[in-house]
């Protein structure tokens, strides 16, 4: 049965190799019949991996622990579902996944262009299928899912696997790495498109076009993906933080920044026909720190408290990056002429000026933190020193960056094209910035004095009071023409123009969790031995630890503390911070906390092991932090209506780029409308 | 001024701060990773310096006495005493035969004192290469044997 898989593998990785040279000599010989022929070959080295895959989740499902993935993952008392989580719950199944979502993907793009962009559409393919073999490469050898515990000529199962690590048996984190791979292996799309572009010296941006709601759904994707994993951290890591600037998880991070900041160049591009090459370059960018962010994760070049050993993959990565990169590189440089912006900075104030700003500001974020994520291998080439930077470092460089961000986030939907005048930008941001300042004086007179905070506090007002005013402006109008109530003229405005103000509700979602992250200054902390009936307090609250008990199931062995929660005399709450003690392969601890979540604060017990027979708790308060979580949802929403077609299609004036004279990079324009 | 030329100025404090923000935040928090076998080397610098020290949890070695938690980090033949104290608890995934890294300063008694330890999350990503699952009490198989053949 695993020869079959392998087999599938092997074959798929045949078939993706031939749509390569069918697209690529189809186009080039014209010959229409090989593309076809290829485009069918994607589809074939589908359902070859779809058949593949099944037959490992068959495997994982029915514990056939004579294959070396199935027994490093699986136990018999794990839950089935998590026994189905355990295809990517390692390195070769999580690859064999990766794999199988760009086929997906893939087939996707191939079968939806089957009768547009006839011209292009052989080198997306080509572009989708040389990653595409790539992956299969690294899952037929070395990585293979299938292989089998062997000894000498004899095939042996073992009686019972290790098991899925039990920090990883969680809800979260059985979504988080599909979630995050749907995202990752999805920006190659834009990519292939980019590339067919640039290769066929499309003059126009059908390629932007086709790709916005590719763009899109990856970005929600790749959002979703590090949203899960920070929830994830709190819920169960049990320290309370949601994010550790770890190499991990910076990987992921990276090519969310990029494409963030493609997201709002493009509409430079759209409307003003500027940052050509620019959108380019970051779409460009996007796909490689994917690439780059499978590659830190999986081969150990940097170590992480994500243990990801000594792998032999690093040299492919690094190859096949390399090469993208100079062709990529080689080809914007080439086709530069047809890249000629439309148009030109006129002002500082402007709304051209503050997307360049938010360009400039998301690369230099994304800069730093790749800079301090590497800074252990970069200074080890250059002074032979491993040395590395924490925590601060990150925070110290992103914070400000933050905080411009949250500005700009304010400030740009309301400013106007080509050049603002004061006055008028005086009128637009008279009662934000008055309420930013009326907060600030607020906060001031209640005693909250860390800097950052007030100036985050102070932001958020302000960002929030110019959508508010945008809702409001455009509703009023509606109303008053149609006679509609104005929350029902509310839901007319977005679906007139789903863009702009699924966007609007995008930016209040970062601010949500903007509002989140800036409550951790005010975080409360305490650590303390307890024995039963001892009380303690924190915040507000009084804690009494009313039982401390131990037990034993056939999955685990555990300890808790049962702990009652007080405020102003009057019981609230129970919470039961718990320790368990894994049986199954080499013994994993693991601490599930008890939260007490409200909008407010959240308080955040830990139980952390026996002491001497009295137990230790850490205690924590976490004000705000709730706010991210639901920033989160605002998130999928906003971008959910992004996606929604508008009602009314606008067609914006601006000159049309007809064709490209030959041998002069010098595009004939039409004013069209 | 042209547009460009301001632009330009605004982006260059922009940077500017930036990056006197990130070279602060680098000396402040750098800290030297060194495997156990690299501490000698290092002299009277040893001291100084914050330093990561990275190695094996020996088995057996981890003793504790009230918040104190003593053990032995060893690689190949080397060991080095560590003594960790802090209120945190030590990560879930620390115990004998973990791969960890103990942050924190080399004393003049020869012992590290350590305010951060962290283990390898018992992985995802288990094996080196070459190396197969084991269970307890099975040696590894040669390597040779270790793929099926078909």
């Amino acid at each position: 049965m695993e020869n079959l898989g392998a087999l599938s593998l092997i074959l798929a990785f045949c078939f993706s190799i031939y749509a390569i040279f069918g697209s690529v000599v189809g186009k080039w010989k014209q010959r229409p019949f090989l593309v076809k022929s290829a485009e069918r070959a994607v589809l074939a080295q589908w359902a070859l991996q779809t058949f593949a895959s099944g037959l490992l989740v068959y495997a994982l499902m029915t514990c056939d622990f004579r294959l070396s993935y199935v027994a490093s993952h699986v136990n018999t008392a794990m839950p089935t579902l998590y026994k189905f989580t355990a295809w990517w719950g390692g390195q070769e199944g999580s690859l064999l996944l990766w794999s199988w979502i760009l086929a997906c993907y893939s087939a996707l793009v191939v079968w939806q262009n089957r009768k547009k962009f006839r011209d292009m559409m052989p080198w997306v393919t080509a572009t989708l299928m040389l990653t595409q073999a790539f992956f299969l490469l690294l899952i037929t050898y070395p990585l293979s899912p299938f292989e089998v515990l062997a000894v000498g000529k004899e095939i042996r199962a073992v009686p019972d696997g290790n098991g899925l690590n039990p920090l990883l048996q969680y809800w979260s984190m059985a979504i988080h790495p599909p979630t995050l791979y749907l995202g990752y292996v999805g920006f190659i799309v834009p990519f292939a498109f980019a590339m067919g572009s640039l290769i066929t010296k499309q003059p126009g941006d059908a390629w932007i076009h086709t790709t916005r709601r590719w763009t899109l759904v990856t970005w929600l994707f790749q959002s979703m993906g590090i949203l899960l994993g920070a929830g994830w951290a709190y819920a169960v890591l049990g320290w309370g933080g949601y994010w550790g600037w770890d190499p991990v998880e910076n990987a992921s991070l990276l090519p969310w920044i990029t494409a963030t900041a493609f997201l709002h160049s493009v509409m430079m591009q759209e409307k003003k026909g500027m940052m050509k090459v620019w959108n380019m370059v970051l779409v460009s960018a996007t796909f490689f720190l994917c690439i780059f962010g499978t590659f830190l994760t999986r081969s150990g070049v940097v170590s992480s408290v994500h243990a990801f050993a000594q792998s032999p993959i690093g040299p492919y990565f690094a190859t096949f990056l390399s090469i993208h990169i100079a062709a990529t590189t080689w080809l914007i440089l080439d086709r530069l002429g047809y890249l000629k912006s439309e148009a030109h900075l006129e002002s500082v104030l402007s709304r051209e000026s503050s997307f360049l700003f938010n360009n400039l500001i998301l690369l230099a974020s994304c800069f730093s933190i790749l800079w301090g994520t590497m800074f252990p291998v970069i200074s080890e080439a250059v002074t032979g020193e491993k040395i590395s930077v924490d925590a601060p470092f990150f925070n110290r460089v992103n914070i400000p960056i933050g905080l411009f961000l949250l500005l700009l986030t304010g400030v740009g939907p309301l400013i106007a094209w080509r050049r603002s005048s004061f006055e008028s930008l005086k009128k637009a941001f008279l009662w934000p910035t008055v309420g930013g300042i009326v907060l600030t004086g607020v906060l001031f007179g209640l005693g909250i004095r860390h800097l950052y905070a007030l100036m985050s506090f102070a932001l958020c007002a302000f960002v929030l009071i110019t959508v508010a005013m945008e809702f409001v402006k455009g509703a009023r109008a509606i109303a008053t023409k149609t006679g509609q109530h104005l929350l029902r003229a509310m839901v007319e405005l977005t679906h007139r123009n789903t863009r702009r103000y699924g966007g609007y509700i995008v930016h209040v979602a970062i601010v949500m969790m903007f509002i989140g992250f800036t409550g951790a200054a005010f975080n409360k902390e305490r650590t303390i031995e307890v024995g039963m009936g001892d009380k303690f307090s924190i915040g507000r609250y009084e804690l009494k630890v009313a039982s401390i008990e131990q037990g034993e199931n056939s999955n685990y062995s555990w300890g808790h503390a049962v702990v009652e929660v007080y405020q102003g005399g009057k019981r609230i709450d129970t919470l039961t911070p718990e320790q368990r003690l894994y049986s199954a392969g080499q013994g994993q601890q693991s601490s599930v906390v008890d939260i007490r979540r409200r909008l407010h604060e959240d308080l955040y017990l830990n139980f952390a092991g026996m002491q001497d027979g009295k137990a230790i708790i850490q205690a924590y308060v976490f004000p705000l932090v709730g706010w991210i979580w639901l920033g989160f949802a605002a998130l999928i929403f906003g971008t959910l209506v992004c996606l929604v077609p508008s009602k009314v299609r606008y067609e914006f004036a601006k000159t049309k780029v007809m064709g490209v004279a030959s041998g002069v990079a010098t595009p004939k324009a039409v004013t069209g409308d | 001024m042209k547009p460009y030329v301001k632009f330009g100025l605004l982006t260059a404090v922009i940077i500017g701060t930036l990056a006197w923000l990130a070279v602060g935040g680098i000396s402040d928090t750098k800290s030297y990773y060194k495997e156990v076998a690299e501490l000698k080397k290092m002299g009277d610098d040893v001291y100084t310096k914050r330093l990561r020290v990275a190695g094996d949890v020996a088995e057996g070695s981890v003793e504790r006495s009230g918040r104190e938690v003593r053990f032995l980090l060893k690689q190949n033949d080397l060991t080095l005493p560590v003594v960790y104290d802090s209120m945190d608890p030590l990560p879930d995934t620390f115990k004998g035969g973990a791969q960890a890294v103990a942050h924190g300063k080399m004393g003049r008694d020869g012992v590290f004192h350590a305010n951060k330890v962290d283990a390898k999350c018992a992985s995802k990503y288990e094996a080196k290469p070459g190396q197969k699952y084991q269970t307890p009490g099975q040696t590894a198989p040669p390597a040779s044997d270790t793929k099926a053949s078909f």
